[in-house]
């Protein structure tokens, strides 16, 4: 088997995902561009060499509809000749494109690949793909389909995590996030997004809240109260026959925030990092993707941190940087406790709920800073994972060079 | 050709009238001879170019048309095994085919209603052009399909939804709510109310006006109401909350349900011939399946029957109470006083002293003032009814009651000096009816004049709510008892039962299985959440360990103490037994009464399992799955039941589901524990209960009656 190297990786600064966030002007196809378009600058080589542009990305309808990868790719003038294909694993979409992308390379079906992710959440609704799994009542019935929110309580209940638990981690997400970008630790990769003629829309995340304290989050109403009391809570506990009520911990506060953003990561074999004068920063080990109940849906990432281990011959022990994305507090605190870690031991540079969720990039985004950890701390691996809808999770290993 | 069940007469306009009046059934509804004429008489109306349209109405009062006729329905299910799924298809959407032929028929058809219209008759409303309705807020429209396991399947769920938008639709279907006139008017289901003299002229005059034989999903630009189509936010909006809504009520045990939504959700993305196919689709579905069957059988065809009182003695006449002479004025004794008066018995309600008595009619006074304020009943008739109610400590005042009923102290000796005293006064023909939960009929007929005209007339709390009442025989009870007592029970319009004397009777005996083996579970250390959970599940009424605090573990507890007392060695001790005890002896815990049970009832609050309980009884590491705990709960009733068969405690399989069903609250999706059995399989529910009873002792023994049945493969209900 060939062995899948990281020549670069860049990423959007985060945009709050409403009306008033700064890239939201900014249309997804210009977005994903623009990260492209960087990565042909930082490495100076023929982008043609390109075999195939992946791109994830969830909602892909409307302007994130149609194979959105192929176009942004013409649109950074890669030429007419770098194909592009779209993948939806939803929220480890952007990682599945940076997989795939390495597992085309492992293959030997190609030498030269970009594995990317995008989501303007300001433009396109979440949920306006709609999907059998949400409303086709054959399918939602089948597998006990809840709104994820109820889904994260759950877990909160199921594996005993208080409202207490899930602000404290909130708030050092906030702290981490502040203290990585007041340390530069995302310098190497951001890339401020520009308009059309040049000018800096935003060059930092503007979803964090820095200085956010436990006392501010307990002010806040936890989000999911009515939604489980008109039926979503019943259908999930319908589930879990041991479990008296749900318990709801969750609201904005400790919850991954709706933001636009994009990343791309540019993926290889070694003889094509020669060619074209690209240094490798990193190997793909392994990856993993795994299905677990989809009602409770967001209890994945064990599984397949375990399930990446296992494929690269790797031990807990051996990883040094953990990223398992904040999608809600409850799944960070619940992957520690499966994988016996502590909370100190991820997430070190904060994460989505200060930072935000873009749903189709956040996946490269973390395998991205991931890289960036192990460069700064010179240490050897890292598990990127993500719990994904419908009960999926997918988790990757890579190992500094 | 003759008609049985629809009337064509052509009047001077050449318009055709339609009178739907079913031979030998005193309400309307779809049997053969109707589908066969309506058939018939489409075929004329659409090739006769004379005629110019029609009206149809109903000749009876009751009635439009009350939907199938399920006693047909049933047939064609008896014969279900044998039929292919093309088959059952067929038959289903042979309903469908005949009602598209009406809309399609090129000649304007509309419809004049001034009674009943539930299922098959609001969807053949629906099929005509246009509808007019009487002014009569009584009018009941609606689709009530889904109280029998089934679908609308003559087009209903397709065509309700394009009249008043799919949302707005489904709560009908998926309820099984009523609408008035006014309420259909207002959301589009029928185009006009009129005075009930008035209907026909205004279906006729729509016509004669010009009206068009082209229904609006026909036409070109045809939208749903309020959206359609997967890409509108509210018809995913409502695709998403809808399923979850309706799970919270179903616990997932009634598939109609889903079935009603896929055929929705389907059916309205579809063009409506498309749509109806996949309508009979999910309708053949439910024929197809165990729970449609088993509940057509039980709640409509055998609750009917009883409710004609199939059990009552042919040959007696009928004996109507005028005179109820109501013997103790608590809780029991109050709602049976109150239910009497609605149905216009006169009650002397007596207690030991006038104030008790008093209380018990003040309990008649509160619900009828909340009658009146709900706008249920007015003032007049009201007061009418508490009219009828005289309170007394005066047993003189029992003179001339043609029925009494004892509602007091669950004491031998109290009861037996109550009959003596009452019989003193009442009349020698007055029939003597006990209340009793607990104590043998036959020991308490001891203390009667006349054995013969002593029986039991078991009610259940609250009495103005629960449907059911049992009637038990004792050894001497006579049939002039029996009819009596059932002749009441249709006058205060209540289920009855019949079953014979035995400790408990049949329901409270069966009943009390299921929180025992809820504590036994207990004792073991399965988790109180999940047991309870289990039996909710399940679809049982109401949770195992809340129904015990309801009933009262105090009650639980002496109920407990006197078995033991009366059945000596014969008793078999149970892990219950020590949780009953240390809860109520040892814990103070008597139930909801004191506000501490198997739960805690927080001033204000929702109430939850007493996490006390865990300590008590710690969590065994291992812990069952919920298909085991649900099979202890629901198996260990059913087997008494069936034991109750066996000594002819109980004598009929239809009264035994059906007292399960309304009298404790037994899962209605069964269709009753016995219809349950059956649906298992008597071979293995036998052989299930075999190894539980291994494992868990002598509660899950199969008697001797099931074991014969499962040998020669006979089931319950035969087939």
């Amino acid at each position: 088997m060939t062995d899948a190297y990281i020549f670069d990786h860049v990423r959007s600064p985060r945009g709050r995902g409403k009306k008033d966030g700064s890239l939201h002007s900014v249309t997804p196809i210009n977005l994903l561009a623009q990260m492209f378009t960087a990565i042909k600058d930082r490495n100076d080589f023929d982008v043609t060499a390109i075999d195939d542009v992946i791109t994830g990305c969830v909602t892909a309808v409307g302007e994130q509809g149609g194979n959105i990868g192929r176009f942004a790719a013409i649109m950074a003038d890669y030429g007419d000749e770098v194909p592009g294909m779209h993948v939806n694993r939803f929220c480890a979409s952007g990682l599945v494109a940076a997989n795939y992308a390495a597992a085309r390379v492992m293959a030997g079906q190609a030498d030269l690949m970009i594995g990317s992710g995008v989501e303007s959440m300001s433009r396109v609704q979440m949920g306006f793909d709609g999907g059998a799994w949400l409303i086709d009542p054959q399918v939602t019935n089948k597998i006990s389909s809840v709104l994820q929110g109820i889904s994260a309580d759950m877990i909160a209940t199921k594996y005993g995590f208080s409202r207490t638990d899930c602000d404290q981690y909130a708030v050092l997400s906030q702290e981490r996030t502040k203290s990585a970008w007041d340390k530069g630790h995302f310098n190497n990769s951001i890339i401020p997004i520009k308009d059309s003629i040049g000018q800096v829309l935003l060059d930092r995340d503007e979803h964090m809240r820095p200085g956010t304290t436990v006392e501010d989050l307990g002010n806040l109403k936890s989000s999911f109260n009515d939604m489980g009391e008109i039926g979503f809570d019943s259908v999930i506990l319908q589930k879990y026959p041991e479990i008296e009520n749900v318990i709801h911990v969750h609201h904005a506060g400790n919850a991954s925030g709706i933001v636009d953003g994009a990343a791309a990561m540019l993926i290889g074999t070694k003889e094509a990092g020669e060619k074209h004068a690209l240094k490798p920063r990193a190997r793909l080990v392994s990856f993993a993707d795994t299905g677990t109940d989809p009602s409770i849906m967001l209890t994945g990432p064990g599984k397949s941190a375990r399930a990446a281990l296992a494929r690269a011959g790797l031990s807990k022990d051996d990883i040094d940087v953990w990223e398992i994305n904040e999608a809600f507090a409850s799944v960070v605190l619940r992957f520690c406790q499966e994988m016996d870690l502590s909370t100190k031991q991820v997430n070190v540079n904060g994460g989505a709920i200060a930072m935000g969720h873009p749903l189709g990039a956040t996946g490269n985004m973390l395998l991205g800073i991931a890289l960036d950890e192990l460069e700064r701390t010179n240490k050897r691996y890292a598990l990127v994972t993500l719990c994904v809808a419908g009960g999926m999770a997918t988790a990757t290993i890579i190992e500094r060079i | 050709m003759t008609n049985k069940a629809i009337k064509f007469e052509l009047d001077n306009d050449n318009i055709a009238l339609l009178t739907i009046d079913v031979e030998g059934q005193s309400m309307n509804v779809i049997n053969e001879d109707f589908l066969r004429e309506l058939k018939a008489h489409i075929e004329k109306i659409s090739s006769d170019d004379n005629i110019k349209g029609a009206v149809i109405c109903s000749g009876k009062d009751n009635a439009f048309l009350a939907g199938a006729d399920l006693n047909m329905l049933l047939g064609d299910l008896a014969m279900n095994d044998q039929a292919s799924p093309e088959d059952i298809f067929k038959t289903s959407f042979s309903l469908n085919k005949l009602f598209r032929s009406l809309e399609t028929c090129g000649k304007p058809i509309a419809v004049a209603i001034a009674g009943l219209t539930l299922g098959g008759g609001l969807e053949l409303a629906m099929s005509c052009h246009y509808r007019v309705v009487a002014d009569n807020d009584k009018i009941k429209m609606g689709l009530p399909e889904i109280q029998v396991g089934l679908i609308p399947g003559a087009g209903g769920t397709q065509r309700l939804p394009r009249l008043m938008g799919i949302q707005a639709a489904l709560p009908y279907m998926l309820q099984g709510k009523n609408m008035s006139p006014k309420q259909a008017l207002a959301s589009g289901v029928i185009h006009e109310i009129a005075p009930v003299g008035d209907i026909i002229n205004k279906a006729k005059a729509w016509i004669l006006g010009g009206g068009k034989a082209e229904q609006p999903w026909d036409q070109k630009r045809f939208k749903i109401p309020g959206g359609q189509g997967v890409y509108d936010p509210n018809i995913v909006q409502t695709f998403m909350g809808a399923p979850a809504m309706t799970q919270k009520q179903t616990k997932n045990n009634y598939p109609a349900a889903v079935a009603i939504l896929s055929a929705v959700y389907e059916g309205h993305q579809l063009p409506i011939d498309l749509a109806l196919k996949v309508e009979s689709t999910y309708f053949a579905q439910q024929i197809m399946g165990t729970v449609a069957p088993n509940m057509i059988r039980t709640l409509f065809v055998n609750k009917n029957k009883a409710d004609k009182l199939i059990r009552r003695p042919k040959d007696q006449p009928e004996m109507k109470t005028k005179k109820l002479g109501m013997l103790g004025a608590g809780l029991m004794g109050g709602g049976i006083a109150y239910v009497s008066a609605m149905a216009g018995i006169e009650v002397v309600l007596l207690d030991r002293e006038l104030e008790f008595a008093q209380k018990g009619k003040d309990y008649s006074k509160t619900l009828l003032d909340k009658a009146v304020s709900r706008k249920k009943i007015n003032q007049e008739k009201a007061d009418h009814i508490l009219s009828l109610i005289t309170p007394t400590a005066d047993y003189a005042d029992l003179e001339g009651c043609d029925l009494v009923i004892e509602a007091v102290l669950e004491d031998v000796d109290v009861k037996a000096d109550v009959t003596k005293k009452t019989q003193a006064v009442v009349p020698d023909s007055c029939i003597y009816g006990s209340n009793t939960s607990t104590l043998p009929i036959s020991i308490l007929a001891k203390a009667s004049k006349d054995q013969q005209k002593f029986i039991g007339i078991h009610f259940f709390s609250p009495v103005d709510k629960m449907p059911l009442v049992e009637i038990i025989l004792g050894k001497n009870t006579g049939d002039e008892a029996l009819a009596k007592a059932l002749d009441y029970v249709r006058q205060i319009r209540k289920t009855p039962i019949v079953v014979n004397d035995s400790r408990g009777f049949y329901t409270s005996r069966c009943f009390m299985t299921y929180p025992v083996e809820a504590s036994n579970m207990l004792a073991e250390g399965v988790s109180p959440v999940l047991i309870e959970n289990c039996g909710v599940y399940a679809g049982m009424a109401v949770g195992p360990f809340a129904v015990n605090d309801e009933v009262g573990i105090e009650l639980s507890y002496h109920i407990g103490q006197a078995t033991k007392a009366a059945l000596g060695d014969a008793y078999k001790a149970e892990a219950c037994d020590g949780v009953i005890e240390k809860l109520y002896k040892e814990l103070g815990r008597k139930g909801k009464k004191n506000h501490k049970g198997f739960y805690e009832y927080p001033e204000g609050g929702k109430k939850f399992i007493w996490p006390g309980l865990a300590t008590h009884y710690p969590l065994a590491p291992e812990q069952p799955n919920q298909e085991y705990v649900t099979k202890r709960l629901m198996y260990r009733q059913a087997l008494e039941v069936a034991r109750c068969y066996q000594e002819n405690v109980v004598t009929d399989p239809e009264d035994a589901d059906i007292g399960a069903i309304f009298g404790w609250g037994f899962a209605p999706w069964t269709g009753g524990p016995l219809s349950m059995i059956d649906t298992i399989g008597v071979d293995k529910f036998v052989e299930e209960c075999d190894a539980l009873a291994q494992k868990h002792g002598s509660m899950f023994d199969v008697p001797e009656n099931l074991r014969k049945m499962s040998a020669n493969g006979e089931t319950f209900y035969g087939s």
